[in-house]
């Protein structure tokens, strides 16, 4: 079998394993919350929708969907789902959307692990065992879930932000910071890599997040503060199930070879 | 290239094409990763967005 067969192969069937692990863990842990600050957000925009119709009673034609464009991104009451685009249906739809984009999402993860995994057994001879594929899922954790959440801890509806793309964009230099960052220290044992690494790992913590001077939400903080832990527990057991489990299914298809 | 010459050039780099080989199949592999997370995680589209909206919020990813 080929290599990229052998890594797709693997990536699929532990991504699906783990999303679908995962969508139960958050049925538990972060969906819940999610839930309980959208009352708050819906609240706040009715709120806010209210507020603007009366102070502007002679705006004919009033259009909802237009002034929730004009501050998108800056705004409580800017949530998408005021929109009008399509959204699932609470329930069962909306829980089976949250499973699928779980599963893939887990699935391009595997593609990145499981790329790394091919190329270091490549490189010495030995495949990665399950223990040392947990490794590189504590390494993801860190890459994508640490080191982001510093600068740019877990959101909940509700809570207005940054605008999008430039939280995007610091988000994936931390990413990328903090991956080479540990692949210095990891693979280049000399003292000015390690240098090199620690100084690319605080890089994007030093140049800050973006966010915004002052943050006004009804999202109260003690429920801020339990969906940061929920997301940070949850990521942590989707990262270390990933690991050892795309690098277990990897070792059986590449041996196969 | 003669056909003695691919013979031998294969002989004695055997390791180095199968790593090369391996190396851009990984890479290939990596980057179809990177563009499921990217359309899943990050991609403005409102639909997507809010089909995969509960996921973005349990990631961390960046929302709204």
């Amino acid at each position: 079998m080929s290599t990229f067969r052998s890594i797709v192969f693997a990536s699929v069937i532990s991504g699906f394993i783990v999303g679908l692990i995962v969508t139960v863990v958050q049925q538990f842990g972060t969906v819940p919350l999610i839930l309980k600050a959208e009352v708050f957000e819906k609240a706040a925009e009715t709120h806010q929708h209210d507020a603007q119709a009366t102070a502007q009673p002679a705006a004919a034609g009033h259009d909802h969907a237009a002034h929730d464009h004009g501050d998108h991104d800056h705004g409580a009451g800017d949530h998408d789902h005021g929109t009008g685009a399509w959204e699932p249906r609470d329930g069962f739809e909306r829980n089976a959307y949250t499973a699928a984009a779980n599963v893939l999402t887990a699935i391009g993860f595997a593609l990145l692990l499981a790329g790394f995994f091919a190329v270091r057994s490549g490189a010495t001879g030995a495949r990665v065992s399950w223990h040392e594929g947990l490794m590189w899922g504590l390494a993801g954790f860190a890459v994508f879930t640490l080191a982001p959440g510093l600068g740019l801890p877990p959101e909940l509806p509700g809570v207005p932000a940054a605008p999008l793309l430039s939280r995007q964009i610091w988000w994936l230099a931390a990413v990328l910071a903090t991956a080479g960052g540990l692949a210095l220290i990891a693979f280049r044992r000399s003292v000015p890599a390690a240098i090199a690494g620690v100084i690319l790992l605080t890089l994007p913590h030093l140049i800050g997040a973006p966010e915004l001077a002052n943050i006004e939400t009804n999202v109260p903080s003690s429920l801020t503060h339990q969906f940061v832990t929920a997301v940070t527990v949850t990521s942590l057991v989707f990262w270390t199930l990933l690991g050892g489990l795309t690098s277990a299914v990897f070792a059986r298809f590449d041996q196969r070879a | 290239m003669s056909q003695s010459q691919l013979a031998n050039a294969q002989v004695t780099l055997p390791v180095a094409a199968g790593q090369v080989g391996r190396l851009s199949q990984a890479l290939m592999a990596m980057v179809l990763g990177v563009f499921v997370i990217g359309m899943v995680g990050f991609s403005h589209i409102d639909v997507v967005h809010n089909a995969a909206h509960d996921v973005r919020h349990s990631n961390a990813f960046p929302c709204h």
